[in-house]
């Protein structure tokens, strides 16, 4: 009897270890990014780099001012028509998505979130540089829609469905049509998980690389013209680290950390509104 | 004193795919009373009432055959829009269910807001007050209307959602199961509520309570598998009534 008893206890506590151990295996990459970030990035980072324009090699100080508007501007402009196309069809997904054509889409949805993201960019590069014969903010903003709008497609079809179907049937018994209710009961129930779904995909598409190194190019100059090669922070963290001067490396690990501070800052901000909700 | 009947019930049957759940209903509905629809789970009494308002419309495989005439006019006919309809004949559900992040304020004002009625925001508040005065829920909850409509009692909450009812005016209010989510003082002051409300409108209530029935209604219809067993006047169903199943029920032999 002892010797079971003891033997179960071990085993129980042994699995309950594992388990935090893997739990702690999942945070550690968090924090050794952000430890060896603060430390290379902190050589570069002072104010002037994010007030100004990149200095030319050899030339000490500059910063990556046009990349952290650039991104700003891409990821605002990638926005402005994902959100409601991607809103939109997620609530098309969960409030009328029977059949065969929902489940076509959901299918597609989920492919495209699994789609590696140069891939997007080359797609963005056939679809949108060929044409215009040049490189644009454009191209970039329709690459980064393909990674963002399956994305929240989902998130966005999966609050919604978390919402009670005594909600839908309170607002139906009202007489209120079904768009109606759809929009201003339904989403309104799920609108902060919604909105964090959105913050996380665009704090996604803020720091990718690829779909925009065939797009966007990237630009040394201040360029506010959307139809004209534009810098962005992932961009110019990209070309310093492979350039060969120790001076650009520096830079590119601040501009990483600026990157990261972005992104954390969104995440925490989504996180915000969740706890809210309750 | 004896109106006529709001609702007329011709031959209803129903199915949820192949699965019969009412079988030839025929009965008629008094206005300005309360009707009781009661019998043991499963006989088909929620489903009955939520013919009253479509609220099958949108439930796949659900059927109907036969009429429900409202005023004269069968509910299922094309003419008749489920919308419209539903502003005519209102529903309290079984759980409360005010709208989550919305306040008790706008609880009762969304049906108002989202109808298209266009209203000043002083007729907007007057009407608020109304329907809570009605649903005898004001005086708790004047003093906090910017609340959520989900921070209060679950019998608070019920009474909001019959005020939610309420304020787009309806004729006809059908309460499924009204109070089985509730505790007995807030089921006592529902059931007054019922009594006050009937004088003013068409009221059908789904219980299983029958003590519950025997208080409240003017007329009961007992169910069973689907089928209306028999439908009278509450005094005489629970004294004497003409069906033996009927009499076993109440004398608690099953169900």
């Amino acid at each position: 009897m002892g010797t079971i008893a003891f033997r179960r206890k071990a085993a129980d506590r042994a699995m309950k270890w594992a388990f935090h151990l893997c739990a702690f295996l999942v945070i550690l990459p968090l924090f050794l990014i952000l430890f060896d970030l603060l430390i290379q990035g902190a050589r570069e980072l002072r104010w002037t780099l994010l007030t100004d324009l990149p200095h030319p090699v050899g030339e000490p100080g500059g910063g990556i001012a046009n990349g952290i508007v650039g991104t700003f501007l891409i990821t605002l402009l990638t926005m402005t028509w994902s959100v409601p196309i991607a809103v939109m069809s997620g609530i098309y997904l969960a409030e009328y998505g029977r059949g065969k054509f929902a489940s076509a889409v959901r299918f597609a949805v989920d492919t495209l979130t699994g789609v590696p993201s140069i891939i997007m960019g080359i797609f963005g590069y056939i679809l949108i540089v060929l044409p215009m014969k040049r490189f644009s903010a454009w191209a970039g903003a329709a690459a980064l829609s393909m990674i963002f709008i399956p994305v929240v497609v989902r998130t966005t079809e999966d609050m919604l469905r978390t919402v009670p179907a005594t909600v839908r049937e309170a607002a139906l018994a009202l007489g209120i049509e079904r768009w109606k209710t759809t929009l201003f009961i339904t989403v309104r129930t799920a609108s902060a998980g919604i909105l964090t779904g959105i913050l996380l995909a665009m704090a996604r598409i803020i720091g990718e690389t690829a779909p925009l190194l065939f797009t966007t190019l990237g630009n040394q100059f201040w360029q506010n013209r959307l139809d004209q090669p534009m810098a962005a922070v992932p961009l110019q963290v990209f070309s310093y680290a492979i350039s060969p001067y120790e001076d650009w490396h520096n830079k590119a690990w601040a501009g990483a950390l600026v990157l990261i501070t972005m992104v954390l800052l969104i995440n925490i901000g989504a996180r915000f509104l969740t706890r809210e909700k309750k | 004193m004896e109106t006529e009947n709001v609702f007329e019930v011709r031959d209803l049957s129903a199915w949820f795919g192949e699965h019969q759940v009412l079988k030839g209903i025929r009965m008629g509905i008094a206005g300005n009373a309360v009707t009781s629809v009661m019998g043991p789970s499963g006989c088909g009494k929620s489903t009955f009432i939520r013919c009253l308002n479509r609220m099958h419309d949108l439930t796949p495989g659900f059927r109907t055959e036969g009429e429900i005439l409202l005023d004269g006019v069968n509910i299922y006919s094309e003419r008749v829009d489920p919308v419209y309809l539903r502003r005519r004949v209102g529903m309290v559900f079984q759980q409360p269910n005010p709208f989550p992040r919305m306040s008790v304020f706008e609880n009762v004002a969304v049906g108002l807001r989202l109808n298209g009625r266009k209203q000043s925001k002083a007729d907007l508040a007057e009407a608020v007050e109304k329907s809570l005065r009605m649903a005898a829920l004001w005086d708790e909850v004047r003093e906090h209307l910017d609340r959520p409509g989900a921070s209060l009692s679950g019998g608070q909450q019920q009474r909001l959602c019959i005020a939610r009812a309420l304020a787009v005016e309806p004729e006809v209010l059908l309460m499924d199961e009204p109070c089985s989510a509730l505790d007995p003082v807030s089921t006592a002051k529902i059931e007054d509520l019922i009594e006050d409300l009937s004088s003013r409108y068409t009221i059908v209530v789904v219980t299983h309570n029958m003590q519950q029935a025997a208080r409240i209604s003017d007329s009961v219809a007992f169910f069973l598998l689907g089928e209306l067993i028999e439908m009278d006047k509450s005094g005489k169903i629970f004294t004497n009534p003409s069906d033996q199943r009927t009499e076993q029920y109440i004398t608690g032999r099953f169900g």
